[in-house]
């Protein structure tokens, strides 16, 4: 009795279960979950020098070069080598900016802060891609220079 | 006690000095026995197997094979080349140790090992046989290196990669503008910004355009 309760307790859980499976769960995924796909192919890095627009004024410049191998650790910043204020000269890369020299208390140091030392945390490299989901982002000189920028009220 | 001293043997330094002199009358005396012909000839064929012999050897111990043969090449420096530019990389050409770090021409070459037969002084005393004295003593080997380079005008880089040869409108905007600003213009040499590159680098406090 209780063995064909147990059964029947799995038979009504397995039929919602592989009504699911069959689903198209995600467009992104082009196969069931329960089905291993191929990983997209990996593209090469961007490599210029022009300065990407920022999509708002807060924004972390984008590196717009390839920074493979750069070693950014105790040892030594390969970043800072070009960008470090005494090196601008010679490199002609902006500076990083003074925000970096500031510790955590506002107070501005003599060199670059501990606290910004890593490049990487905040800016990225791009890589040439398509990105599988289209973003509709305007930013706010687009916003505001609409004519109704608040949108129309439904 | 005159006696005495005839019947003893000769001191061991005594024969080995009597044997300098006799070996020494040999060759200081014209021979009696062979031609003058033959012994130039037999000069001629002993040199050549030499100088194959001594140049094979050199070639054998020029060889990354060799290099790695020791764990101190094997697990510092040669592990750290293996992710870099000048191991793994899409047309599969790659530098070997010596392309970099001896110098290709002979006399050159010669000198280099010469040099670095103080290396075998430092593997027989483990100067650098655990990871952490590799370390402490990285910036020290690091600066003889990229002083080396320094000097040669960076002669190991260019024996592959040519500044005539180098089209820098294959390159990135950025690189073409600093070789043609710094490089071609013999104000700067390969080394002085590319350190690095195939190896991690030391401590660089200190060291001109690092921080």
């Amino acid at each position: 009795m209780i063995t064909l309760r147990i059964l029947a307790l799995a038979a009504a859980l397995a039929i919602p279960a592989s009504g699911l499976l069959a689903q198209d769960l995600d467009a992104l995924r082009p196969a069931p979950v329960n089905e291993e796909t191929q990983a997209p192919r990996m593209q090469p890095m961007r490599n210029t020098a022009e300065r990407e627009v920022r999509n708002y004024p807060e924004q972390p410049p984008l590196i717009p070069h390839a920074i493979e191998g750069y070693q950014v650790d105790l040892n030594g910043n390969k970043c800072l080598s070009c960008h470090a204020r005494a090196r601008t000269g010679e490199s002609q890369a902006p500076m990083l900016s003074i925000t970096h020299f500031m510790d955590r208390e506002g107070q501005f140091l003599a060199s670059v802060s501990p606290r910004r030392f890593f490049c990487t945390q905040c800016h990225v490299p791009q890589h040439e891609v398509k990105p599988p989901v289209e973003s509709d982002f305007v930013d706010i000189d687009t916003l505001l220079s609409r004519a109704n920028p608040g949108g129309t009220r439904r | 006690m005159t006696a005495l001293d005839a019947t003893r043997p000769p001191s061991r330094l005594r024969r080995l000095r009597q044997f300098a002199l006799d070996i020494w009358g040999v060759l200081r005396r014209p021979s009696s026995v062979f031609s003058l012909g033959l012994l130039v000839l037999a000069g001629f064929v002993a040199g050549v197997i030499f100088w194959g012999a001594f140049n094979t050897v050199l070639e054998a111990l020029n060889t990354e094979k060799f290099c790695t043969s020791c764990h101190e090449m094997r697990d510092n420096v040669f592990a750290e080349l293996k992710s870099t530019i000048h191991f793994s990389n899409r047309s599969g050409v790659r530098a070997t140790c010596p392309d970099c770090h001896v110098p290709h021409e002979w006399t050159h070459k010669i000198a280099r090992k010469m040099q670095a037969s103080k290396e075998v002084w430092g593997k027989i005393f483990g100067t650098i046989d655990t990871r952490d004295k590799f370390v402490d003593k990285r910036l020290e080997l690091a600066l003889h290196e990229w002083a080396r380079m320094k000097a040669n005008d960076s002669l190991e880089c260019r024996n592959c990669h040519s500044a005539d040869s180098m089209d820098i409108t294959k390159q990135s905007p950025r690189a073409a503008d600093t070789h043609q600003r710094l490089l071609f213009t013999g104000g700067k040499t390969c080394i002085d910004c590319h350190k690095g590159i195939a190896h991690r680098l030391p401590d660089m406090r200190g060291v001109p355009g690092w921080q």
